[in-house]
């Protein structure tokens, strides 16, 4: 009788410090930056009187367009990382222990180095002065354009340089876990090297692809050092209005009600996303369970 | 080229300095069940993988119906695996798993419901055909992958140990369910395994392997009664050797002088001369353990030897014996055909006779 209570105890006791951690410093903040938005502020950078005054002055015909870009860009910046980590993350799963080893370190290596410095090397490379330019320059890459730098390209450019680990990693683990004898298998159906590839090993390490979309697309969400850095006025994202708002205007509110602002059209169509998967994994029991139905039906009549 | 079905034609595979396989050469028939029978790490699995297409040999070739399928790729070839861990695609269903090939061929859609629903309906599978390989247990896994290497009728099925990983209950099941499955499918069954009890129940033909040869091809009772080498006779079953030299021929017979063994007189069948070296091997059942003499209608000429029992091992449907005969330890088999209780037992440290037949015992020649 105690042992499943002393269990169901012990339970708590283990995950408590994770909740105590969730609470403190996500719920908690979230609901404090909620909070933020409903009062208005004053001059001195403080937080105003309760107030609807905020999210009246939010009406800036700026932000719609900004929100949409960002949303943009950071689904660009995902697709990019995707692509180059998946291939990745097969080579170093394929690779024997003392390689895996090295590559993989030396994908972490740049992060000795900080993230700030890291960005800045960026920005002289893509100056027009810079190496990178001359070598565009010399083949024609660009057309019209004189220079990278301040310029959408090189947002996401530097995004993916920046958050390809965070993709490769997850991909990385998940790869290898994966049964690379199923390959071996599908092609032995009858499969080609890719059509494996796609439908056996893409499939097998989805939780991988999912954790490593996530890595990266939530960063990129409210990235701003690298557009503030490389985007210069042709690239201005919400993150970059966030801190505006909330460091040069000094208006804390203001800057609460756009983080709340973008993490709802981010979240509303995550949720779609979740309800229509919802939706198809019953639709999936269904025919399952009509099937089943069916069979026995079937073998009953038979039986009689 | 050659009008056999599946030939292998002095085939060799070197891995940096280990010969896996070793200029070996056989053809299998059409609708055969071929079993490659050896230790682990004699070069079976090497040539299995070759057949399907996942290793290249470094000379020799492969042909199949008279084709030569050395260098196409596994896709290309009509030759299916069933693998040892089962290799069942764990984001599918089982429906899906087996529709694989069929989907691949493009099939249409009626057809393949067909096909996937008859072969689930034989293995009898078909309340599953929704669930995943990791709801499954170990049996029915093996049961989805024979039913999907088999579902577009490939020329060849090749089965590598695919019953390993089944406790010993499951396996002699799966043993009978393989047989009838092969029977009903016609299809060539290429079937490689360590265990000499599961290629002498299924096979047609078995090839014993050894660090990459063939030693010995044969069907299963001349393998077991008759082995070409010393490594054939000690790997299928057990065997009591007795190393010599002929002493004496007479007639279809001859006289054995083994290193510390009184003679033994063997049925010489090779019609080997005096002064050969030979290994003789008698297996442990045809030697017979009494109390008494041998009764004396047996004849004057079997090969009798005193003896003290050193130890027993009852195993319900037969008793072995180790006897001490002049110092050497003979291994014999007693099977229990009679009500075992109501007769007097042969224990520890018992004064014996063992004794058999001439024709019971099977002269191979020394190996060099």
């Amino acid at each position: 009788m105690s042992s499943p209570l002393r269990s169901r105890r012990a339970e708590w006791l283990v995950t408590a410090p994770s909740f105590l951690w969730l609470a403190l410093f996500f719920a908690v903040p979230a609901v404090i930056v909620l909070a933020f938005t409903f009062h208005g502020h004053d001059i001195s950078g403080g937080v105003g009187e309760w107030s609807l005054s905020t999210w009246r002055e939010l009406v800036d015909p700026d932000y719609p367009a900004i929100i949409w870009n960002t949303i943009k860009i950071s689904v660009e910046v995902t697709i990019w990382s995707i692509v180059l980590a998946v291939p990745c993350a097969y080579a170093i799963a394929r690779m024997n222990p003392r390689w895996r080893a090295i590559v993989a370190g030396s994908i972490m290596l740049p992060f000795w180095t900080s993230f700030v410095v890291r960005v800045f090397a960026w920005k002289t490379m893509l100056h027009p002065d810079g190496w990178l330019q001359a070598c565009c320059n010399l083949f024609s890459i660009g057309g019209g354009h004189s220079t990278i730098l301040d310029s959408e390209a090189a947002v996401v450019l530097v995004s993916v340089y920046s958050f390809l680990p965070f993709a490769i990693m997850p991909l990385y683990t998940a790869a290898e876990k994966f049964d690379f004898s199923l390959l071996e298998a599908a092609r032995d159906l009858g499969a080609k090297n890719f059509y494996a590839f796609r439908k056996i090993f893409l499939p097998g390490i989805r939780q991988g692809l999912v954790s490593a979309v996530l890595m990266v697309f939530i960063p990129a969400i409210g990235s701003y050092v690298i557009p503030q850095m490389l985007g210069g006025t042709n690239c201005v994202l919400i993150g970059n209005k966030i801190f505006m708002r909330a460091i040069q205007n000094r208006n804390i509110p203001h800057a609460s009600a756009l983080a709340t602002v973008m993490a709802v059209s981010v979240l509303i169509p995550i949720g779609l996303a979740m309800w229509w998967k919802r939706r198809q994994d019953a639709r999936d029991r269904q025919r399952l369970e009509a099937q089943t139905a069916k069979l026995f039906t079937a073998e009953g009549g038979a039986a009689k | 080229m050659n009008s056999e079905f599946l030939v292998f034609d002095h085939v060799t595979k070197r891995f940096g300095a280990l010969t896996a396989v070793n200029d070996v050469s056989f053809s299998v028939k059409k609708g055969e069940f071929f079993s490659l029978l050896g230790p682990s790490g004699c070069g079976k699995t090497t040539l299995l993988r070759m057949l399907g297409g996942f290793e290249k040999p470094d000379s020799g070739r492969i042909y199949l119906e008279g084709r030569d399928i050395t260098d196409l790729a596994p896709n290309e070839r009509r030759v299916h695996t069933v693998f040892q861990n089962y290799a069942l695609f764990p984001t599918m269903t089982i429906w899906d798993n087996i529709a694989f090939s069929l989907r691949l061929a493009k099939l249409p859609k009626k057809e393949i419901e067909e096909k996937v629903d008859a072969i689930l309906d034989m293995i009898q599978m078909s309340e599953h055909a929704w669930k995943y390989p990791n709801q499954l247990s170990g049996g029915q896994k093996q049961r989805v992958a024979i039913a999907r290497a088999l579902v577009d009728r490939p020329k060849v099925l090749l089965l590598d140990e695919p019953l390993a990983a089944l406790d010993l209950k499951l396996r002699q099941h799966m043993l009978l369910e393989l047989d009838t499955i092969h029977d009903q499918v016609g299809i060539t069954f290429m079937y490689v395994t360590h265990d000499q009890g599961e290629a002498m129940s299924l096979s047609d033909r078995i090839a014993v392997i050894n660090r990459g040869r063939i030693e010995q091809l044969d069907g299963p009772a001349k393998i077991y009664e008759a082995p070409s080498s010393r490594f054939v006779a000690s790997f299928i079953g057990d065997t009591n050797f007795f190393s010599g030299e002929i002493v004496a021929k007479d007639g279809d017979y001859c006289t054995i002088r083994p290193d510390g063994f009184p003679d033994i007189r063997a049925y010489n069948d090779k019609q080997l001369e005096v002064g050969q070296k030979v290994d003789l091997s008698v297996r442990p059942e045809k030697i017979r353990v009494t109390l008494a003499p041998p009764p004396p209608e047996k004849g004057a000429s079997i090969n009798v030897y005193p003896s003290t029992v050193q130890d027993i091992v009852y195993q319900g449907v037969y008793t072995k014996y180790w006897i001490s005969s002049s110092g050497v330890r003979v291994a014999a088999l007693k099977p229990h055909s009679r009500f075992l209780l109501d007769q007097e037992p042969i224990t520890w440290n018992d004064k014996v006779f063992v004794w058999w037949h001439p024709d019971d015992g099977y002269m191979v020649e020394s190996e060099k």
